[in-house]
């Protein structure tokens, strides 16, 4: 049975100024022991997906399609049955561990409470299952660690805090939302490495929402790249790097300074800026900022083309994309 | 002033120094110090760009804001345009401020929000002394221009604009009073990936047109190779290398440069690379140790390395590395590609 289904899931915000449409139209699965990568930028809705998944979205918004863990539609589900399923069935890691952790409760404190609720496990026994896990996720003698604030640890150690309090429950499904954007590179390689070995072990299932292609494609099986709210491009993450096609795709790229590039190369980049999620196309929602957008693509919804079993892209002009390097596209 | 049209440099750094002192722990107890600087030198050539690497407290911004006059510091010389900016008071700071400025990482917490565009971005003209309305409104015109904003966007606020026009109203500021040198202190690692390569972009060409001397601190070494013609590795307040941009990030000689440049991950690169990976985080910024600042973390460290301090020295022309052991690294790294 598949794990987590995901159908035409549209998210609509209700905004000061009208309906925000954040989400639209998107599909996606995933099966136990599979890493998916959702990659995109600010407001492409790769938050609000996470957010959707874990149900919880702010209130001013509707949410369509279906959610299907195990083939039953969290969507259906009553919010006492989501706490249920919540830091159990599914857990979460923010980007911002200092923001996502209570300042006012020691660390012990907030990886005991999921296994107290959860597991209803007595103080004793979720104590000494707390220095275990804090143990595991690499914090340096547990037993001093367990009493301090999250104040007293440093950035890599608190999102260590934040793994140890998404696994307490030994969740199905890991949602890491940029958990390594606020650290340094040799601190978001440890956590990277720490996140994958313990999917591996306890065989979870794994999505990785970034912005950084690099991270996606070191980490993933699958990926999903979004654009104003929609999936532009999906497959293989081997097969996509092997061969990036959508228009949005190769700008990303190209845009992204990449060692070994030197200096006198010069930076690709996508004119525009993201659109308003207000007052969408009704075509696709890059025609704007496209280099190979037509009027066509302004008014009709832009179909999926499948290259091959592993790789899908959304583009009307997928036959002028395809075998076109960044460079030509973007000068 | 000292006639600066020949060979001197923009900036001249020596031997900086800043010590920060920590509260007391009890009544009777010493102070302890964070050794946040201890003893950078380097200089930049006019119209250069010189990148600072490095990660979360090596004392990168430390650097900034002791380059920038922003806080007092406790030895050395930082010496801009020739002129001496350390030990002086802030009056005598403020006519010399116009040749110097910064921008700030976090384009939301930089600009004033009260204030509009026009405001923001004419306020370091007042280190020039009176101008007429005239000439200040040529010369906001001007700026907005060179950075890529509308003239309409002159009486808009902050909350207006997106991270990356933000970015730019911030650079806009900067530039107005035709500085010489520019300190920016990560200032795109808030942006998104394709906007970063706007402002990169932006940064560069501004250099191009107007032959302005960066010090770009950054985190993101890719951003660093593409932007920067020398840079400098910092770890624990000291530069343990330095050199132009191509040779040491093709062939580095310090073991924490190897393992920096291995940790950036690479799109399209297999899954799991080979690498030399580092574990713990930049600890030991309170105490004053023998030997190499890197030996906590160094995966190649000996004996000798605790012991005694490795100089500065040089590997190959203009590049130098503080390590025991730097022709060893070199030895390892691969052969560059092509």
């Amino acid at each position: 049975m598949t794990l987590l289904d995901v159908q035409d899931l549209t998210i609509t915000l209700a905004t000061a100024e009208g309906p925000a449409r954040a989400v639209r139209d998107l599909s996606f699965s995933l099966e136990r022991g599979e890493t998916l990568g959702i990659v995109g930028e600010s407001g492409c809705g790769k938050s609000m997906t996470a957010l959707a998944l874990m149900s919880l979205l702010p209130e001013r918004s509707n949410t369509e399609g279906k959610i299907l863990l195990e083939s039953e539609d969290l969507l259906r589900f009553s919010e006492k049955d989501l706490c249920n399923i919540r830091g159990n069935r599914m857990a979460m890691i923010f980007q911002e561990p200092m923001t996502s952790l209570n300042p006012v409760h020691t660390i012990g404190h907030q990886v005991m409470e999921p296994l107290r609720l959860h597991k209803g496990l007595d103080k004793d026994a979720a104590h000494a299952e707390a220095l275990r896990l804090l143990d595991r996720v690499g914090i340096p003698n547990p037993k001093a660690r367990i009493r301090n604030y999250p104040h007293q640890l440093s950035g890599g150690q608190r999102q260590r805090v934040m793994i140890a309090l998404a696994l307490s429950c030994g969740p199905d499904i890991l949602i890491a939302d940029e958990p390594t954007t606020a650290l340094d590179v040799t601190i978001q390689d440890q956590i990277l490495e720490l996140i994958q070995n313990l999917v591996s072990e306890d065989g979870m299932a794994l999505i990785l929402i970034s912005h950084d292609l690099g991270v996606i494609s070191e980490n993933t099986d699958k990926v999903l790249v979004m654009y104003g709210g929609s999936a532009v491009e999906t497959g293989r993450t081997d097969k996509i790097f092997g061969e990036l096609t959508h228009p949005y795709t190769l700008g990303l790229f190209a845009a992204m300074p990449k060692l070994g590039m030197g200096r006198n190369a010069r930076l690709a980049t996508i004119p525009g800026v993201v659109p308003d999620l207000m007052n969408l196309p009704a075509g696709c929602t890059f025609f704007d900022r496209c280099p190979l957008a037509s009027d066509h693509c302004r008014d009709a919804s832009p179909p999926v083309h499948v290259l091959n079993p592993d790789h899908a892209v959304a583009c009307h002009n997928i036959d002028d994309a395809r075998g076109k390097k960044s460079e030509e596209l973007y000068l | 002033m000292t006639d600066y049209s020949v060979e001197e440099p923009v900036l001249i750094v020596e031997d900086l120094v800043r010590h920060y002192r920590l509260p007391k722990e009890s009544l009777f107890a010493e102070h302890r110090y964070v050794y946040a600087l201890n003893g950078v030198s380097f200089e930049i050539k006019k119209g250069k760009s010189f990148g600072v690497v490095g990660e979360s407290g090596c004392g990168k911004s430390t650097l900034a804001r002791n380059v920038m006059a922003l806080e007092d510091t406790d030895g050395g010389s930082v010496r801009i345009l020739g002129e001496e900016v350390v030990g002086l008071s802030f009056e005598q700071l403020r006519p010399l401020r116009q040749h110097f400025q910064m921008v700030f990482q976090d384009p939301y917490g930089s600009l004033d929000p009260h204030l509009n565009v026009d405001r923001i971005v004419a306020e370091p003209l007042a280190a020039l002394g009176p101008l007429t309305s005239a000439e200040r409104d040529e010369r906001v015109r001007e700026v907005l221009e060179s950075v890529g904003l509308k003239s309409g966007d002159i009486s808009k606020y902050p909350h207006e604009f997106s991270g990356g026009q933000r970015q730019r109203i911030a650079i806009a500021r900067a530039l107005i009073t035709h500085p010489e040198l520019i300190v920016a202190d990560e200032p795109v690692s808030a942006l998104d990936v394709s906007v970063q390569a706007q402002v990169l972009n932006l940064l560069k060409d501004l250099q191009e047109s107007f032959g302005v001397t960066y010090m770009f601190i950054s985190h993101d070494l890719a951003v660093v190779e593409y932007l920067c013609d020398e840079v400098a590795v910092m770890y624990l307040g000291e530069i343990v290398e330095k050199g132009r941009t191509e040779d040491l990030f093709a062939n580095p000689a310090h073991p924490y440069t190897r393992i920096l440049l291995d940790a950036v991950p690479q799109p399209g690169a297999a899954k799991k690379r080979d690498r030399i990976k580092l574990a713990g985080n930049v600890t030991g910024q309170t105490e004053i140790r023998a030997g190499c600042a890197f030996q906590d973390r160094c995966p190649m460290v000996k004996n000798v390395c605790r012991s005694e301090k490795p100089p500065l020295v040089a590997v190959e022309e203009e590049h130098l590395a503080a390590c025991h052991f730097s022709a060893d690294v070199r030895a390892k790294n691969k052969p560059a590609a092509g």
